[in-house]
């Protein structure tokens, strides 16, 4: 077994109670030197426990303590849940009892990670298991589930049925020329397939394109010149919405300067250093780092005065939107219109009129986003759909084999040359959902779960 | 030592692998319980056919003689699948029965250090796990350095019709009674696997009126790449179609009870192939089917007997007498043999190394049906790796392993030794992923260099390929270079063959990737100064190009996989939560690589990564 870790299992707050995990090889040991009440060395398994944490002989807090002995854990380790008071400090409190007694606090994802190495859970699970000890809204949770529950490997799987139909009959064909017990395989029959394939293909792909956002957020640049009201706009946005997490630095994402909840999706306002700047010494708006916030985005707000004349700078930028989701927000309408947008290919339909200080043009602000993103539509929608970007890419090269296999056809390649294409499909969708192996899975494992150390 | 090199059993792979080491110089003791048998084809008359028929050309790129023995004696050559693309074309010839086992033996009989000898081994000479030679049934001992078995269908050979169960082997020769069970005693998993073969029908009894004609093809077509053709295309007998019918399958289903397959022979029952099921076995299992092909076939142009293809049974004599004579044209069809099934002993395949020495006895080398595979081809193949692999260890040098993506002769050992078997084994294009590259046109170039750097492949035949390697390249510059002129004449012969006319000047090369644009037509436009064999090459390859790209693409992952090595010493035990069944699997197996651990069925994916991971951890310079 491996050293024994811990960590704070329910997320950092106010609740009623909150959970610290404990797992490995002397975990029951370890608590059981901190706790007072029955000897949890002596207890049954899965059994829950009252009594005390101690340090010494003070009192830390009344607890309930779950032991549940291997195999039939999370990790298949030995593994104790304390239930302690919610509350930081208390919680907090505990927690270090336990390091100063020997435990290790658990990196990201660990126990995790132990529970995909003992075997207790497949790479598709892990993964869902991330996402959903990252999720922050209830759709990502759904989605995350869904991904947990398999659904999305059924889904696959009967793509991967209709696959190996066509597939076998291909390859009877050929092992058997001179036989007619089975059909031929012809083009008649094979078109129509394909072109099935195709649509189901495309329609996960573009659910699953709104899977991650649901997963990851939009992330979301303002864009604009110092004073044009970038902050007020932030601050309006996250005054509104009350679920705030603030200045939290993503994993290997860029920093986060907050999170908007818009009807369950989250935008990400990225990198605006200097959006928080009260005194703008920098009088210029920096058009290359503007450029390369832009590029970076799936959103971007373009804040316009319209109490000035377009500058040429502006003007540049604003002809650099065109394949990007974008709404222009033209602030301080409470002041004299000097701005003019004729002339500039940019649509008129996702133009918001705002006065950020009288607090107008919110609302239809988000109303503009929800259009944007469809967001109505992935809300009621049930969300099973990939929602990560390895089985999402995979997806993507399966359509383009798809691709390959109609111009096979449509060129009059012989069958031979069109099963491979075929093949490749088949192939790669179960490299989606784990049913064929393939090592830069295993690349990507390290990656997530630091291993190997 | 009497000999350096003893093979047991004169079938298809017997004689490939006492050629290789006899032709490689090493005294050579060929044993057969009878020297009329050897390279009998007491089956069907088929050398080759889909997958197999490439590899019989591997074989002939590798140095064997299948493909040339069968260039010189067969009645029909034809390629198949022709229509549906050059990765899975393949030669099937009918063979002969007569002069294939004679020209064979003639071969075998031009070599200086082979000797031919009759006797009926019962047992080997095995010292601290070590095979040191052969013990004939009278007790007699004859040493050698390495055994090869190649005993077919040989050990302890039954039989089957109806309810009768007999001892004996094809043509009613006697089988070895007591090897298998030495063998078990040595420590092999013995399976027992069967197999079946239809009536021969008298060639004058057959009304051929009734029967649809099946000829060879009209062009010249050699296994090998060494020899002109040695026949004439108006002179290759034909073949003849025929179904069954209702009345046939009643017979079969008010019957069924009376075949041995079917519970007239009680007790547990050898597996028999799915690929090549009786035809109880179609008619009961496909209801729905009114009706299966059936394919008469000459079996030799020196004696009378015409084998039914596709009529493979165990029902008793009277009852096959009323299934043929319910066939169309077969109505007074005199039988000359009843179809039989036959149940033998073989050793469970993935006790072998990829060498196809055996784990259990060094020395001790293994090849054909005794290995689980059915197919004289199948067989051929394995006996010339055998033969090979015995004479590198003779010579102490590595043994030659083809991979899945160099040869379907990879593709068969792999899988015989990673998935075992559950069913005799029969190649199918199908079992190899990267067939695109494994084409019967390349064989030469994929196999021939291989096959000269084990000694098989001689200097002027390695001459030839450098020449056609020489070849191929100059007409690919050719073609490159060339443009054609889109002259009024030339515009018209587009127009007559229904293709779209080039707007612009365009090169040879570029004009042959067009779907519709074959060698042929732009030979008829402009003059190619090469051969069809070389232009059928460059046109696949440069046709195909982009598939053939792919293939390698997906060739290269598996390789990658191929070089992450399970070091030898691993302990399987040692791995926590692998899956109890994957565990014992790679025990039983032991996995040289991560590619190969992947292949064998009842691991999966998640005990692949698993055990990359432990590999990672335990052994970190490992890759």
């Amino acid at each position: 077994m491996n050293d024994t870790i811990c960590a704070i299992a329910t997320s950092v707050g106010n609740g009623a109670i909150s959970i610290i995990r404990v797992s490995g090889e002397d975990a029951i040991e370890k608590v059981n030197s901190i706790f007072k009440g029955k000897d949890l060395t002596k207890v049954e398994s899965h059994t829950i426990n009252y009594g005390h944490i101690v340090d010494n002989d003070k009192v830390i807090d009344e607890v309930l303590v779950s032991v549940m002995k291997a195999p039939k854990t999370y990790t298949m380790e030995d593994v104790v849940e304390i239930n302690t008071h919610g509350g930081i400090a208390p919680t907090n409190k505990v927690l270090q009892l336990l390091i100063k007694n020997g435990c290790r606090m658990a990196e990201r994802g660990e126990f995790t990670k132990r529970a995909f190495l003992n075997g207790r859970i497949d790479l598709i699970e892990a993964e869902a298991v991330m996402d959903k000890i990252n999720a922050q809204t209830d759709i990502q949770n759904e989605l995350a589930n869904n991904q947990l529950n398999g659904k999305v490997s059924n889904l696959i799987n009967s793509l991967r049925d209709d696959m190996i139909q066509i597939i076998s009959n291909i390859n009877v064909n050929i092992d058997y020329p001179e036989y007619d017990d089975v059909d031929i395989i012809t083009n008649e029959i094979m078109i129509p397939k394909i072109n099935n394939l195709e649509e189901k293909i495309t329609k996960i792909l573009k659910e699953s394109k709104n899977g991650k956002l649901i997963k990851d957020g939009i992330k979301t640049s303002i864009i604009g010149k110092p004073n044009v009201g970038k902050s007020s706009l932030l601050n309006e946005l996250l005054e509104e919405d009350k679920a705030i997490v603030t200045e939290i630095a993503g994993t290997t994402r860029d920093i986060v300067e907050g999170q908007i909840n818009i009807n369950g999706i989250l935008l990400n306002i990225i990198d605006t250093a200097g959006i928080r700047e009260t005194n703008d010494i920098v009088e210029s708006i920096g058009v290359e780092k503007s450029i390369k916030m832009m590029e970076e985005s799936d959103l971007v707000l373009f804040m316009l005065n319209n109490n000035e004349e377009l500058t040429d700078d502006i003007k540049a930028l604003l002809n650099k939107l065109e394949n990007k989701n974008y709404i222009i927000i033209i602030n301080k309408t409470d002041l004299e219109d000097k701005l003019d947008l004729t002339n500039l290919n940019i649509n008129k339909d996702y133009i918001v009129r705002t006065s950020i200080k009288n607090h107008q043009g919110i609302d239809e602000l988000k109303n503009k986003i929800i259009d944007l993103f469809n967001i109505k539509e992935i809300e009621t929608k049930d969300p099973t759909y990939l929602s990560n970007s390895r089985s999402i890419g995979l997806l993507e090269q399966c359509l383009n084999d798809v691709k390959d296999v109609k111009e096979g056809i449509n060129n009059g390649e012989t069958i031979d040359m069109i099963e491979i294409d075929i093949r490749n499909i088949w192939e790669k969708l179960g490299q989606i959902n784990g049913t064929s192996y393939e090592d830069e899975l295993l690349d990507e494992m390290f990656k997530r779960f630091c291993l190997g150390k | 030592m009497d000999y350096e090199i003893i093979v047991v059993g004169g079938g298809h792979a017997g004689c490939e692998a006492a050629y290789a080491s006899a032709y490689k110089g090493h005294k050579t003791l060929l044993m057969t319980s009878n020297i009329k048998n050897i390279a009998d084809m007491p089956c069907n008359p088929h050398i080759g056919g889909s997958a197999k028929g490439i590899v019989v050309r591997e074989i002939d790129a590798l140095g064997g003689i299948m493909g040339k023995v069968a260039d010189k004696t067969h009645c029909q050559i034809k390629m198949l699948n022709s229509a549906k693309g050059v990765a899975v074309q393949s030669l099937r010839a009918q063979g002969d029965k007569i002069t294939y086992p004679k020209e064979m033996l003639n071969t075998l009989n031009s070599l200086d250090s082979l000797t031919i000898q009759e006797g009926m081994v019962e047992d080997l000479i095995v010292e601290d796990n070590k095979v040191k030679g052969i013990i004939l049934e009278d007790g007699t001992k004859i040493t050698s350095n390495i055994v090869i078995l190649t005993t077919g269908t040989y050990l302890k050979a039954d039989i089957l019709v109806g309810e009768t169960r007999t001892r004996k082997g094809p043509h009613g020769e006697r089988p070895s009674n007591h090897l298998s069970d030495k063998l078990r005693d040595y420590g092999f998993n013995i399976i027992r696997l069967k197999t079946g073969t239809p009536q021969r029908i008298a060639k004058d009894s057959i009304d051929y009126s009734k029967l649809k004609i099946e000829k060879g093809d009209d062009k010249y077509l050699t296994f090998s790449f060494d020899l002109e053709p040695q026949y004439k295309i108006e002179e290759q007998l034909p073949c003849y179609l025929t179904y069954t019918n209702e009345r046939t399958h009643k017979i079969i289903m008010d019957n069924l009870n009376k075949s041995s397959m079917y519970g007239a022979i009680e007790g547990k029952l050898g597996i028999g192939p799915r690929y090549c099921p009786s035809i109880e076995d179609k008619v009961n299992r496909f209801k729905d089917k009114e009706r299966h092909q059936l394919f008469i076939e000459p079996e030799s142009r020196y004696y009378d007997d015409m084998y039914l293809q596709g009529f493979s049974t165990s029902m008793p004599p009277e009852i096959q007498e009323q299934m043929v004579h319910s066939l169309a044209g077969l109505e007074n069809a005199k039988i000359l043999k009843y179809g039989y099934a036959i149940e033998y002993d073989a050793i469970y395949p993935t006790q072998l190394k990829f060498s196809l020495e055996t784990k259990i006895l060094e020395n001790l080398f293994t090849a054909g049906q005794i290995n689980g595979t059915s197919g004289y081809e199948e067989a051929a193949c394995q006996g010339l790796m055998a033969g090979i692999n015995a004479t590198l260890k003779l010579e102490g040098k590595e043994p030659l392993v083809l991979k899945r993506s160099d040869a379907y002769i990879g593709v068969l050992i792999d899988d015989l030794i990673t998935k075992g078997i559950r069913d005799p084994y029969r190649l199918l294009t199908s079992r190899a992923e990267f067939r695109l590259i494994l084409r019967s046109d390349n064989a030469d170039l994929r196999l021939r260099r291989i096959g000269a750097s084990v000694g098989m492949i001689d200097d002027e035949r390695l001459e030839k390929l450098n020449i056609k390697e020489q070849k191929i390249d100059e007409l690919k510059e050719f073609l490159k270079v060339n443009k054609l002129k889109i002259t009024p004449e030339v515009k018209e012969q587009f127009i007559n063959n229904n293709i779209e006319v080039p707007t612009a000047t365009l090169s040879l090369e570029q004009l042959l990737k067009r779907p519709e644009i074959t060698i042929e037509f732009l030979s008829s436009l402009i003059d190619i100064p090469f051969t069809d064999e070389i232009k059928e090459q460059v046109s696949i390859q440069l046709k195909y190009e982009g598939y053939i790209n792919k293939a390698l693409k997906e060739a290269e992952k598996m390789l990658k996989l191929e070089k992450k090595k399970i070091p030898s010493d691993i302990n399987y035990d040692d791995i926590k939560n692998i899956a109890s069944e994957a565990r014992q699997k790679l025990k039983e197996v032991r996995p040289e690589t991560i590619a190969q651990a992947i292949r064998i069925s009842g691991v999966n994916p998640a005990d692949i990564s698993i055990l990359s991971v432990y590999l990672r951890k335990e052994y970190p310079n490992n890759d």
